[in-house]
């Protein structure tokens, strides 16, 4: 611990820390469990993370190298600022590199590269209740839990397929872990919903406001929901990135003037870097990483 | 099916002593009747009788202070009120079916019709979209709703409509026990006799056992076989219907059955 007049490391007070940490290990002994915990206010609003950032700054040690992405780039606003928040209350290294990180928080998406062992992977979540937008009760949804009454989720997907012949549902696609509860990934593609079962990873999930954390321990199993005739489908833009060329990254569509033309690029920004470090261009990249941005 | 038959037969709900008090008043109290599979059993009586509390006693969804509510479960008799609320609910989607007076308290008034019927199919297991939506035309059929209008939302079916729509979504797992809160309840009467005319068709056709709460005699008259008759919160009078409304004993049930209006 630092003297008196200095922040704790990485924000939180001990007693906090401990607070969390018996949470997230209870999250971690029951799957997909929604852990109710005393979340504290954090300098940021709602919405911006403020349930990650407690999760991460529990597990932070000072050994521990930080990856912070939102939307998969490791340079917008959410991420710069909370990389900086604990570079300045942590002091701990900072990477962009996903294989170099040991703790990496993310909002609404999972790396391009496989995550590994002893990697812990941090999410955002605005909504922890998979259940919410179809019964308002917070009394009744834990009841379901508690029941296995599940069959409203798939009225949704059922919903989904009369209206649109397909499960449009894009996002924020529910996953049966274990067999046992349902669990709402946070707002990640459901492109990345196969890579949540049988991560070597430990994910675990943070939401401030509602004060819920649940977490996958390693090689847990994640099913998506779905329809025997109506199979789960990881989907993406059916295009390949246009810096790197990489056929099988999820991809963000950027409009880039008024003229309706558009392009196509990897949202894993240190993925897509990587390629082209290794020497991969797309129609609109140059091989070197960075050549094409100011 | 003759008496005898009747009286070997293993009851479907069998009720006793069932008391229900909210603090010192009396909800309903000392009720106890045995209800055989396919029989329809009417409960009339005034507001504030107990109807609706012996209703929700008997449907699990208010815990009765006394008594005992047994159910032929298909792993034997069991009683309801001390079984575990997982394997209530478990009953409740499978074996049991409750219609609600008003139609908005039973139905996802944001989920297409289909959705609706197919919300109890999907929570016993049902994995195929195919095959789900095939039952729901069908039921939808069944309570006389045209098939075009499976997607559409019960916020646009007229009150009729949405009470069938409610039938049909109660009724498509092949429940043995059915609960009616009022079903004909704020409809006109010309809606009324024909929901009353697919009621009694489908009870028949299915080998429903019903459980009926009104307090429109020409309902029970039209649906129950036996019928029994509150008064604050007591039974005070049980037989059957026709010989309950043609020759009732008890004041309160003379009372009741002068009070309807002949036209």
């Amino acid at each position: 611990m630092t003297d008196q007049t200095a922040y704790n490391f990485a924000y939180l007070d001990e007693q906090t820390k401990r607070m969390i940490r018996r949470a997230i290990l209870k999250g971690v002994a029951i799957p997909g469990y929604q852990v109710p915990f005393a979340s504290r206010e954090m300098p940021m609003p709602y919405g911006w993370g403020t349930g990650g950032v407690q999760v991460t700054a529990a597990c932070l040690v000072p050994e521990d190298r930080l990856k912070v992405i939102d939307q998969g780039a490791d340079d917008t606003t959410n991420a710069v600022s909370i990389r900086r928040f604990f570079q300045r209350t942590a002091g701990v290294a900072v990477t962009e590199a996903t294989a170099e990180a040991s703790v990496i928080q993310t909002r609404h998406r999972i790396p391009e590269t496989p995550l590994t062992e002893g990697q812990i992977l941090v999410y955002q979540v605005p909504i922890p209740e998979p259940l919410r937008f179809l019964e308002p009760r917070e009394t009744e949804t834990r009841k379901m839990h508690e029941l296995e009454d599940y069959g409203l989720m798939h009225v949704k997907l059922y919903e989904d397929i009369s209206r649109h012949g397909q499960i449009a549902t894009a996002y924020d696609y529910p996953v049966k872990v274990e067999g046992r509860y349902v669990m709402d990934p946070s707002p990640i593609p459901k492109f990345d919903n196969p890579k949540l079962g049988g991560n070597a990873a430990i994910q675990l999930f943070g939401a401030g406001r509602e004060q819920r954390i649940y977490a996958l321990p390693p090689y847990t199993q994640a099913i998506s929901l779905d329809f025997d005739d109506y199979p789960f489908a990881a989907s993406k833009a059916d295009h390949a990135c246009d810096l790197c060329a990489a056929p099988d990254s999820y991809l963000d569509e950027v409009i880039t003037d008024d003229q309706g033309s558009r392009m196509f690029v990897c949202s894993d920004t240190d993925f897509c870097a990587s390629r082209r470090a290794a020497g991969h261009s797309g129609p609109m990249g140059t091989p070197s990483a960075g050549a094409d941005e100011e | 099916m003759s008496i005898l038959a009747k009286m070997k037969m293993q009851p479907l709900l069998s009720v006793r002593d069932l008391s229900k008090f909210y603090g010192g008043r009396i909800g309903c109290a000392d009720v106890g009747f045995d209800l055989y599979p396919g029989e329809v059993l009417g409960i009339v009586g005034e507001s504030g009788s107990g109807k609706s509390t012996l209703l929700s006693c008997l449907a699990g969804h208010l815990p009765p202070d006394r008594g005992e509510v047994i159910f032929d479960t298909r792993e034997g008799p069991r009683d309801t009120v001390q079984m575990a609320e997982a394997a209530r609910r478990r009953l409740a989607r499978t074996d049991w079916a409750y219609v609600h007076q008003n139609p908005r308290d039973g139905l996802r008034m944001g989920v297409s019709a289909g959705g609706n019927v197919g919300e109890r199919l999907m929570a016993v297991g049902a994995r195929h979209y195919g095959q789900i939506r095939e039952q729901a035309v069908d039921w939808l059929g069944r309570v006389e709703i045209a098939a075009d209008r499976v997607d559409d939302r019960p916020s646009a079916f007229s009150g009729g409509m949405q009470q069938r729509l409610q039938i049909a979504r109660n009724l498509v797992t092949g429940p043995r026990l059915v609960f009616m809160d009022e079903p004909t309840g704020g409809l006109d009467v010309s809606v009324q006799a024909r929901l009353l005319d697919l009621l009694r068709g489908l009870v028949r056709e299915m080998g429903l056992s019903a459980i009926i709460v009104t307090h429109d005699l020409a309902v029970v008259r039209l649906l129950a076989d036996r019928l029994m008759v509150m008064k604050g919160g007591y039974v005070v009078e049980q037989g059957l219907t026709d010989q309950v409304l043609d020759d009732p004993q008890h004041a309160y049930t003379q009372l009741l059955v002068s009070s309807v209006l002949q036209v």
